[in-house]
């Protein structure tokens, strides 16, 4: 049985960017959510640290100020008119979550209070700037669920536990919907609608040691890949330097951002070697590649030699408990260290993707060097790739990219919706992913992901998660194909991505993004794009 | 040439095989594609012992029995989706140790809320009250140019509240609950304080109204369970006194 359901404009997933990208399209067309988790469980809950923006409460700052810190944390990547836009479009976006309640903590006197965080700087580079808008050390989860209590205010309409299997686009490239499967009943339904955005957030699944939720495999990058659509930068996935160790936990970067250091298992605090002016506040691929040095020449510890260690012990225990609560806590639970007393061990971990579905600044999917806009098709956060995060994204920029372009993106799908006629569909459209369901269920035979699966147990229909693990697979592989299609493209090194035989940025053939594109055949052709360039020339990244 | 399937089984192999403890686990299972009544199975597993509850499931699932099913995303305690029902205590399996429960685990789903498979039950009951108690702020005074003010002390006032996660823990261990699915249950009074006591919020007296009528606050007979349960520490029985106190007073 198969459902067909008619909108304006389709949001699939239900964390930040989605939920704020549906509350500006509720209001003006209709609008569905669909996610395959209830949304308060997305991924952004996760999100710890801060979102920044240059309110200047308690120090002075300046939306360009922040914008350089963007670009140069991206390693000249970053798309600068996009990180100019974002900076100066971030000072009212967090007026906006305040006023719809979010309960960021507060100065003395009532505003809003800022704290450091890694690679922001004053006056490009001077030293650490208070930036980062905080809620202890769960701003994520405050955003979270405050764009969730203004999607029940409006009365969104949500469809929870859906998973997207499918995009649709007719010959004439146009989009004409998607194709969802509910896992209640593993019934295939036919979303129509004039626009679709995709905010279905990161693929750091593919990695053994990562913070990001088993939630996190790529799908949308994936399901548009399928249809078409390329995927730029892939090769640009962020490390972030405090994972517990083993696990990938996150520990916060608010955690040095309130004075913690990183420790050697000599106890040496290294990273005044590496980055002399902001120390363990540089920025997270510098310090992630620092402490992959350390352990490489020996100086790493527990049982491996592959651990360092995040030191908060000096800290004033009050500061501790009223700024960093859940990751003290993270410590205690998951290695039965006592945060307040001793070093944490930690480790890099898998953690952003700053590729993603090539957009616009208004989130549209655009394709091509020539940036040719697909009619209809939307993409938001960590799942799209704008760009201004480039190849390192700095703390808290995420939050902040969520709340910008989900707001700029659902803007701009409902002007379109209101511009357009809904597209018809062909005849049975979901007849590709009952294909693909019936390889991986052994219905049919030649699937690959049925021999990867061999002993895939539930052929049910209620609830068949094992079902949906294995699409998520081949969403994680089809990512992890374009990634390392990139990393092996990209002849150099540039922030998140590293290699040993080209050691240096190479900015006279490397300032460009790449641009993967699955072939028909199934192998990838990569083409570039220029990065867009403006006020900041790019020098050598010192910190 | 190598399958995927031999390079997964090479990763099973990687698991170390010393230094780990034995766990038997035991689930109350459901499936009305199967059976109309419940069974239990039970599998024995080796496991790190500061392997989360939820990888142990993932284990069994992965290897043993791809059927079972469970709900679960950020396995570290923040996305409130693995709650259950574990050694007759309601926990997030993500914050269960093995350690802390070898060399014998039961685990049965939340209690109130239908089962729909497995470990996994019908949320929307648990939605409905939360929705029920206009969980966002209400301000019709107007927008400042910029943030509101808010002392840290009006700040601090409803912070313990903020940290609710939605994940039912504490809703499915009360009895008041379990006897009749009206009573709104602890989360959605939590949420309720969370703006109740929020200084820039207006519609206090419109909450509390709906908070003392039957279905509301005065169901709660003070068990306890819910602090307990909260896997985010929230006090939440305290919350819920000092909604009552607020209506006593405000005489709803």
């Amino acid at each position: 049985m198969t459902t067909t359901h008619t909108y304006d404009a389709v949001v699939v997933g239900g964390g930040g960017g989605g939920l704020r990208a549906a509350i500006e399209l509720s209001e003006r067309c209709r609008t569905a959510v669909l996610s395959k988790l209830y949304p308060t469980r997305s991924h952004t809950g996760a999100a710890q640290g801060g979102v920044c923006a240059a309110l200047g409460n308690v120090e002075e700052d300046s939306p360009e100020w922040h914008a350089f810190d963007t670009v140069k944390g991206g390693d000249y990547l970053v798309d600068q008119p996009a990180a100019l836009l974002m900076t100066e479009e971030a000072v009212e976006a967090i007026y906006q979550l305040e006023r719809w309640g979010l309960p960021f903590n507060r100065t003395p006197d009532g505003r809003i209070d800022q704290r450091r965080f890694g690679g922001h700087t004053r006056n490009h580079g001077e030293a650490p700037v208070k930036r980062a808008c905080y809620a202890a050390d769960r701003t994520g989860h405050m955003i979270l669920q405050t764009l969730y209590q203004q999607c029940v205010k409006r009365d969104v309409r949500f469809f929870n536990e859906f998973y997207c299997l499918d995009l649709l686009r007719d010959d004439a490239g146009v989009t004409v919907g998607i194709i969802a499967f509910e896992l209640a009943t593993g019934e295939l339904h036919v979303f129509r609608a004039k626009a679709v955005v995709f905010a279905t957030g990161g693929y750091g699944r593919m990695f053994r040691v990562t913070s990001n939720a088993h939630a996190l495999t790529g799908d949308g990058p994936a399901v548009v890949w399928r249809r078409g659509i390329p995927l730029e930068d892939m090769e640009m996935f962020q490390f972030h330097p405090t994972g517990l160790a083993r696990l990938g936990v996150l520990l916060s970067e608010a955690a040095r951002g309130e004075g913690g250091i990183v420790l050697n298992s000599e106890g040496e605090r290294f990273m005044e070697r590496y980055a002399p002016t902001i120390k363990d506040l540089a920025p997270r691929d510098m310090v992630s590649r620092a402490i992959y040095q350390e352990i490489k020449e020996g100086r790493g510890g527990g049982p491996n030699g592959d651990w360092v260690y995040l030191d908060i012990s000096h800290l004033d225990p009050k500061v501790v408990e009223e700024k960093l609560p859940d990751i003290t806590e993270f410590a205690r639970i998951y290695l039965k260290v006592e945060p307040l007393e001793e070093p944490v061990p930690i480790q890099p971990t898998a953690h952003y993707a700053m590729g993603g579905i090539p957009t616009d600044t208004d989130g549209r999917v655009v394709v091509g060097a020539d940036e040719d806009v697909v009619p209809g098709l939307y993409a938001v956060g960590e799942c799209a790739c704008v760009s201004v995060h480039g190849a390192n994204r700095l703390g808290t920029n995420s939050l902040l990219d969520l709340v910008v372009f989900g707001r700029r993106a659902g803007d701009d799908a409902a002007r379109f919706v209101r511009e357009t006629d809904l597209a018809t569909p062909w005849e049975h459209p979901e007849r590709p992913t009952l294909e693909l369901l019936d390889g991986i269920l052994g219905r049919t035979t030649g699937d690959n992901a049925g021999e990867i699966r061999k002993e895939l147990t539930d052929k049910g229909a209620r609830y068949n998660t094992d079902l949906m693990e294995t699409v998520e697979l081949g969403y994680l592989l089809d990512c992890a194909d374009a990634l390392v299609a990139g990393a092996l493209e990209r002849t150099e090194s540039r922030g998140a991505h590293f290699r040993e035989d080209h050691p240096l940025r190479d900015d006279a053939n490397w300032l460009k993004h790449t641009l993967a594109y699955r072939e028909p055949d199934g192998s990838i052709r990569i083409e570039y794009k220029p990065v867009k360039m403006g006020p900041y020339v790019p020098m050598e990244r010192k910190y | 040439m190598v399958s995927a399937a031999d390079v997964l089984d090479a990763s099973d192999r990687e698991r170390p095989t010393t230094d780990t403890i034995p766990l038997t686990v035991r689930v109350r299972r459901f499936n009305p594609e199967v059976s109309e009544d419940s069974w239990w199975d039970e599998w024995s597993v080796r496991c790190d012992p500061l392997e989360r509850l939820v990888e142990v499931l993932h284990q069994i699932k992965w290897h043993h029995d791809g059927t079972l099913s469970f709900r679960r995303s950020c396995a570290h305690g923040i996305c409130g989706s693995d709650a259950m029902l574990i050694n007759g205590r309601n926990q997030l399996a993500c914050k269960v140790l093995a350690q802390d429960v070898a060399p014998r685990v039961t685990i049965e789903p939340i209690r109130g809320l239908s089962v729909l498979k497995d470990l996994i039950v019908d949320m929307e009951p648990f939605m409905d009250g939360y929705r029920s108690i206009l969980p966002y702020l209400i301000n019709d005074s107007g927008e400042p140019e910029k943030e509101r003010r808010q002392s840290p002390e009006d700040r601090h006032r409803y912070d313990d509240t903020t940290k609710c996660i939605l994940c039912a823990a504490c809703t499915t261990s009360c009895p008041v609950f379990w006897g009749d699915g009206a009573y709104v249950g602890p989360a959605a009074i939590v949420n309720a304080h969370r703006f109740i006591f929020d200084s820039r919020d207006e519609a206090g007296r419109e909450r509390m109204k709906i908070l003392s009528e039957k279905t509301g606050v005065f169901r709660c007979r003070t068990t306890f369970n819910c602090t307990d349960a909260c896997p985010r520490g929230i006090e939440v029985t305290k919350a819920i006194q000092e909604v009552k106190r607020a209506i006593l007073f405000e005489r709803f």
